[in-house]
């Protein structure tokens, strides 16, 4: 009976709350997309052709389709980096960062171990340890930011934008030096090809999209339930809330800052590895300028929940996949979609804004001014 | 002259929040001269109605007269400019500043573009000697004791020439002798046609100052009533809306074998200062301790060092004889502490986790709450349902967020999850009941002796000295992060107390 009940009302209150979280994500594109058709009109466009253009080049066949989800993967991956540091209270701006040293490691373990080795290695081998050493990277390169913020006081923000600069210079220094395709035809900043036994196979034959894109739904779920059913996931939720409540409970508060960073720095890793072991095959010197960024936008409009952030990181993939057709289409340049992505942006961090459009009271706040013990 | 003397009047105020009426149909008239006590509990709606006549709120029926006539006030500088002056519970000084400096902030007075601080010090003088007010304009405010603060408080409404005062528990955080001190400030105050609205949950209070007392329950005025037709239990009835037992109820009890040791312990702030020096006590089985003393004097620091949430800085602590100093809170709540925090929605609860998370936050992590890493809800939602039947926990459900329930309900979260651990050999209890209604008061103080006749020791520590007196089987004073006296309860009288409060037996500073 009791169980029963809970369930059906668990049911209840889980629909609710999947409404409520989604309304405001929800009208803030619908908002977003509304103010980018204005713009289109007042530049002399067809708003209704080139959003047209944008659908059909982000669905419209199974080539679109596949490229969408193509976008998606890591986007997915960098995404739950964000969105897992957000639940433990951090901030996360060094995604982009974790994944370009996650993406430089990974494809030196992918074209250079079997030249060290002196002989082929099995792909059973030879993929997972280019993307584990991948993820581990990205790992190792937050949870600096981690230890900083939890011996030192240092704030994650700001160390991770530096730790950036790092990674992103470093990155540049050894696709410029050592780690250089030297194939004579090459002039640009990039490694040689990986090894075929460090490659994620293809889904479907002809198509683009890799088994990578399956694995970053499998990891998004691993991550929700990481963080709703697990000691640790408590853990890390509660240092997020409430640090104090954490320590008086006896939580690790320090350890759990580290903990946090490094697997969001892992998850950010891992979309660079994804891009280099599924797609690319290689790293190339700017392949990923913006993943890391547009991750934070995906964490805020997927309200930091696993699924939230996987359909928000499709719709993200879906703009940037369709830009193209559209522009083809249209002539809208594919900037017009840098512009909708940040009303979206722009509309969910400041959610007053929609709020007061739409007339949506939001709820359980209660405006106290002066509050005191018998007041 | 009947109709006339009516300063500030507040009729028919209605004020709807979502879910609460705050203030339903409220009648309110202050004279001039007068006194007029607010007494109600913790959330009877006196702070909406005092926020309604500051204007802060706006009523969503009913007005507001000052002097007969109709007011619109929308905002406290409308309320200064009629006249009205409001004293927060918590200041709203700033220690850096000189008193003047503090009195003008908002309303500054210059000279040729600067600040003119002679002028504002003389106004300053004249209203101190007008009022009885002694303070020193250049003196920096961060140097002043709290009932100094007080008074620089009231001369900064008095310097807008407010005539109407309202006072929010001005007495929350004063010695017993500071409120008397206050007191007569009042009287004085009123006797040159200052009116005074004294809000407050004290009954002693409000039947030794106020000319007339009004009580508020549930957002409505039960009656107004003379201070000479009403005594404590009357007033203590109509506040609650029931029969209520003033004191506690306490067998005498022997105590038994030591279980808590702090030796010569001395805790530093962040600037490397000590707020507790040389502090050293016991408490035995079947014993409570009462910490009493004015806020601020190093008892915060006691049990965040005593509890694990700070590093003291010498000293030794031992519970049951084992050396726990400087133990984290794991360690502790493993070797039989319960802790009940000063602040319970920063440190006692996640008021965004349900009642039933909320209620295994010291155990989540062992069994049955959670196997091989993984959290067993079922067994959370079972241990919660069985705490809130047996702490009597009003709560519609045990998924309701702890945010959600009131904040006698959220103690009880609190108490119901500390006292419930089979292991518990000390409870540490600061402020337990701090801003609770009676019901949730009475409660918690039977919930405490409880566990002292069943053999646990109690560190109680609390600003409130009745709640002290009435508790404790042994006192000790803090004053400036020392100790200044250990006794038995029955010994001291309150006055005695209040000395010893005020610093009596430490150093003459």
């Amino acid at each position: 009976m009791q169980s029963e009940k809970r369930s059906n009302s668990l049911a209840r209150q889980i629909l609710q709350s999947v409404m409520d979280a989604s309304l405001v994500p929800f009208l803030a594109i619908l908002t977003a997309v509304i103010f980018g058709g204005i713009i289109i009109k007042i530049v002399g466009g067809d708003p209704i052709l080139s959003y047209r253009g944008l659908i059909e080049g982000s669905f419209g066949s199974t080539k679109a389709l596949s490229e969408t989800a193509v976008w998606a993967t890591p986007y997915i991956f960098a995404g739950l980096a964000v969105a897992l540091a957000f639940k433990g209270g951090l901030f996360n701006i060094g995604a982009e960062g974790q994944l370009a040293v996650g993406a430089v490691v990974s494809s030196l373990i992918g074209y250079a171990l079997p030249e060290w080795l002196g002989y082929d290695i099995p792909a059973i081998i030879h993929l997972p340890l280019a993307i584990l050493f991948g993820v581990l990277m990205g790992g190792v390169w937050a949870g600096i930011v981690g230890a900083l913020k939890a011996y030192t006081g240092g704030h994650e923000v700001i160390n991770t934008i530096m730790m950036n600069y790092i990674a992103l210079n470093t990155t540049s220094f050894l696709l410029n030096g050592v780690m250089k395709d030297r194939s004579p035809t090459n002039v640009i900043a990039r490694t040689p090809l990986i090894a075929d036994s460090a490659r994620i196979p293809p889904l479907f034959e002809g198509l683009r999209i890799h088994w990578g894109f399956i694995f970053a739904l499998l990891v998004a779920f691993f991550i929700w339930w990481l963080l709703t059913k697990t000691t640790l996931g408590f853990q890390i939720r509660t240092v997020g809330l409430n640090p104090d409540a954490a320590k008086y409970a006896g939580i690790n508060v320090k350890r759990i800052i580290i903990l946090t960073m490094v697997l969001s720095g892992m998850l950010a890793g891992m979309a660079g590895t994804i891009e280099v072991t599924g797609l690319n095959y290689r790293h190339e010197l700017g392949f990923s300028i913006g993943y890391g960024f547009d991750a934070i936008a995906i964490a805020l409009l997927g309200k930091s929940h696993p699924l939230g952030v996987v359909l928000a990181s499709f719709l993200f993939a879906a703009m940037r996949n369709g830009a193209t057709r559209m522009q083809f289409l249209t002539q809208m340049p594919v900037d017009l979609i840098s512009m909708i992505q940040a009303f979206i942006l722009l509309f969910v961090a400041a959610d007053a804004i929609i709020r007061y459009i739409y007339r949506i009271k939001s709820k359980g706040e209660r405006v106290v001014l002066t509050r005191g013990w018998g007041g | 002259m009947t109709e006339n003397n009516i300063v500030l009047e507040g009729k028919n105020l209605t004020k709807q929040f979502p879910g609460v009426l705050a203030n339903d149909n409220v009648n309110f008239d202050l004279r001039k001269g007068e006194i007029h006590a607010l007494l109600g509990e913790n959330g009877a709606g006196k702070s909406t109605l005092m926020n309604l006549l500051y204007g802060l709120y706006h009523p969503d029926k009913g007005e507001v007269m000052v002097n007969g006539n109709p007011a619109t006030i929308n905002s406290p500088n409308d309320a200064i400019a009629l006249g009205i002056g409001m004293v927060h519970q918590h200041f709203m000084l700033i220690p850096v500043f000189t008193v003047a400096e503090n009195v003008m902030l908002g309303d500054e007075t210059t000279k040729r573009g600067a600040l003119d601080r002679n002028t504002v010090a003389q106004k300053i003088n004249q209203i101190s000697s007008q009022y009885g007010l002694s303070v020193d304009p250049n003196a920096l405010v961060g140097d002043l004791p709290v009932g100094v603060q007080q008074r620089i408080e009231i001369i900064k409404a008095l310097y807008r020439e407010a005539r109407i005062l309202i006072l929010d528990e001005p007495t929350a955080v004063l010695t017993p002798q500071e409120a008397e001190d206050l007191f007569r400030i009042m009287r004085d105050l009123t006797a040159r046609g200052v009116s005074i609205i004294f809000i407050t949950h004290k009954l002693k209070e409000v039947l030794a100052v106020a000319d007339r007392i009004t009580v508020m329950r549930a957002g409505r005025v039960i009656n107004t009533v003379n201070p000479s037709e009403t005594n404590s239990a009357l007033l203590a009835n109509m506040m609650v809306g029931r029969q209520v037992i003033l004191t506690v109820n306490k067998q005498d009890r022997k105590p038994e074998e030591e279980i808590l040791r702090v030796e010569n312990f001395c805790v530093q702030d962040q600037r490397k200062l000590d707020v507790l020096h040389d502090v050293s006590f016991t408490v035995r089985s079947g014993e409570i301790l009462g910490i009493a003393g004015v806020q601020g004097n190093g008892q915060t620091e006691l049990s965040e060092a005593l509890t694990g949430l700070r590093h003291p800085s010498s000293g030794k602590v031992l519970i049951d004889g084992v050396d726990v100093t400087g133990k984290t809170p794991r360690a502790l709540t493993k070797a039989g502490l319960a802790h009940i925090p000063e602040d319970r929605q920063r440190h006692g609860l996640v008021l965004n986790y349900t009642v039933a998370d909320n209620m295994a936050l010291c155990d989540y992590y062992r069994p049955p709450f959670s196997r091989r890493g993984v959290i067993q809800q079922k067994a959370l939602d079972d241990n919660s349902r069985k705490l809130i039947a047996s702490f009597d926990v009003r709560t519609p459900s045990p998924f309701v967020n702890a945010g959600k329930l009131s904040g006698g309900n959220q103690q009880k979260v609190i108490v119901a999850r500390e006292l419930s651990r089979e292991n518990v050999k000390l409870v540490i209890a600061n402020q337990p009941t701090r801003g609770l209604d009676v019901g949730s008061i009475e409660y918690i103080h039977g919930e405490i002796i409880k566990m002292r006749d069943r053999g646990v020791a109690v560190l109680l520590i609390s600003a409130e000295l009745d709640e002290i007196m009435a508790l404790s089987d042994r006192i000790a004073v803090m004053y400036r992060g020392k100790i200044v006296a250990i006794v038995d309860a029955k010994q001291p009288t309150r006055e005695q107390l209040g000395l010893w409060m005020a610093g009596a037996h430490a150093e003459t500073a």
